[in-house]
């Protein structure tokens, strides 16, 4: 058992399996969709409330997307904390800023990586909130309820992340072949 | 409905948030989806693990879930959309997708393998989710409800029984699944 939890990777199958199973247990117990990108919303109603909370609660958005501690944000919180024993029980757990790939491509100047991280988290808080979920709640939880929204959005996640990776990396997989 | 008590108990549910995200986050962290050359590489259409883990999934969930709702043990979350929110803001998060590498769920856990640069991601994120929280009234009441889709599920969409469609769409992940095997990729 432990080996196996200590393996650093598994099967893309088995994990999709397992994020599978982990759908149905939320549906069960909770009574809700694995989603992801909400919890960023509730945190910037935090922020915003911090700052001025009757200005907060007058937001229409804040009224839909509560600004609290709630199931969904502690799968984000569970997320990061789940991760991190999977990486230190298998030993891969590596502090770092520049991904090699993107020091590869770029440069290995932490502050190029930093602001491109910011400006991509940016577009993509954006995105979430417009399109109503992430790859998540969209693309596993939507989808597996055969959800018309969710098939759309996932289809232009990845068309636009296909367009610009292309645009950023050059387009591998039509040149190579 | 079963689980009910479970349901409406709300410290109860911050502790099952805790734990069901704890083992996704395992889950992606084994997966690989939570390094950045494992994303861009899916963008780039040189690894398929991505896709992979979400076709798994689907299936695996589907099936269990529309089984469990002919049980009635569970009910459907499905959300409706339209052109102007699900198009337009899927295109944007793609465009955020390829720039930071990660996404909302696999940032999260980036952070948790140690990428510092997923942390300033999560902050974008926030910061992206604020700002449409601000232009959310604005947005709402020019383009946001274009173009509404005019059915929330596939079904209901085609109007056929569910059951069929779960068959199809099944066949069709496997199909792809065997594929990309056959393919090498």
């Amino acid at each position: 058992m432990f080996t196996w939890l200590a393996m650093a990777t598994w099967s893309p199958y088995i994990v999709g399996a397992g994020i599978g199973v982990l759908v149905w247990v939320a549906f069960l117990v909770s009574d809700r969709p694995l989603g992801a990108s909400t919890a960023y919303a509730k945190t910037a109603g935090m922020v915003e409330s911090a700052l001025s909370r009757k200005k907060a609660a007058a937001m229409p958005y804040y009224r839909k997307f509560t600004p609290t501690v709630d199931w969904q944000w502690m799968i984000v919180v569970g997320i990061v904390i789940g991760a991190f024993l999977s990486a230190w029980i298998s030993g891969t757990f590596s502090v770092f800023i520049v991904p090699p790939l993107f020091a590869g491509a770029f440069s290995a100047d932490p502050l190029l990586r930093i602001v491109v991280a910011l400006i991509g988290g940016v577009l993509m808080g954006i995105g979430a909130r417009w399109a109503g979920g992430c790859t998540s709640g969209h693309g596993i939880s939507g989808t597996l309820q055969l959800s018309v929204a969710s098939w759309v959005a996932v289809v232009c996640f990845f068309a636009g992340g296909i367009f610009v990776a292309g645009l950023m990396f050059g387009f591998p997989f039509f040149s190579g072949v | 409905m079963a689980f009910d008590t479970i349901r409406s108990n709300k410290s109860a549910q911050i502790v099952l948030g805790l734990l069901i995200g704890i083992a996704f986050g395992f889950l992606l962290q084994k997966g690989g989806v939570t390094e950045y050359a494992v994303i861009i590489g899916q963008l780039l259409l040189t690894d398929f693990t991505v896709v992979k883990v979400m076709l798994a999934a689907i299936l695996v969930g589907m099936v269990g879930i529309y089984a469990m709702k002919a049980a009635g043990l569970v009910r459907l979350h499905s959300k409706g959309g339209s052109v102007g929110a699900t198009v337009i803001g899927g295109l944007i998060f793609g465009a955020g997708f390829a720039v930071l590498g990660y996404c909302p769920g696999t940032a999260a856990g980036a952070i948790g393998s140690g990428a510092l640069d997923a942390v300033v991601g999560v902050l974008g994120i926030v910061i992206g989710a604020g700002i449409f929280a601000r232009l959310f009234p604005y947005l709402d009441r020019v383009i946001l409800n274009r173009g509404a889709f005019p059915a929330d599920t596939i079904p209901e969409l085609l109007g056929v029984r569910p059951a069929l469609v779960v068959g199809i769409v099944a066949v069709l992940i496997v199909g792809v699944l065997a594929m990309l095997a056959m393919l090498g990729l």
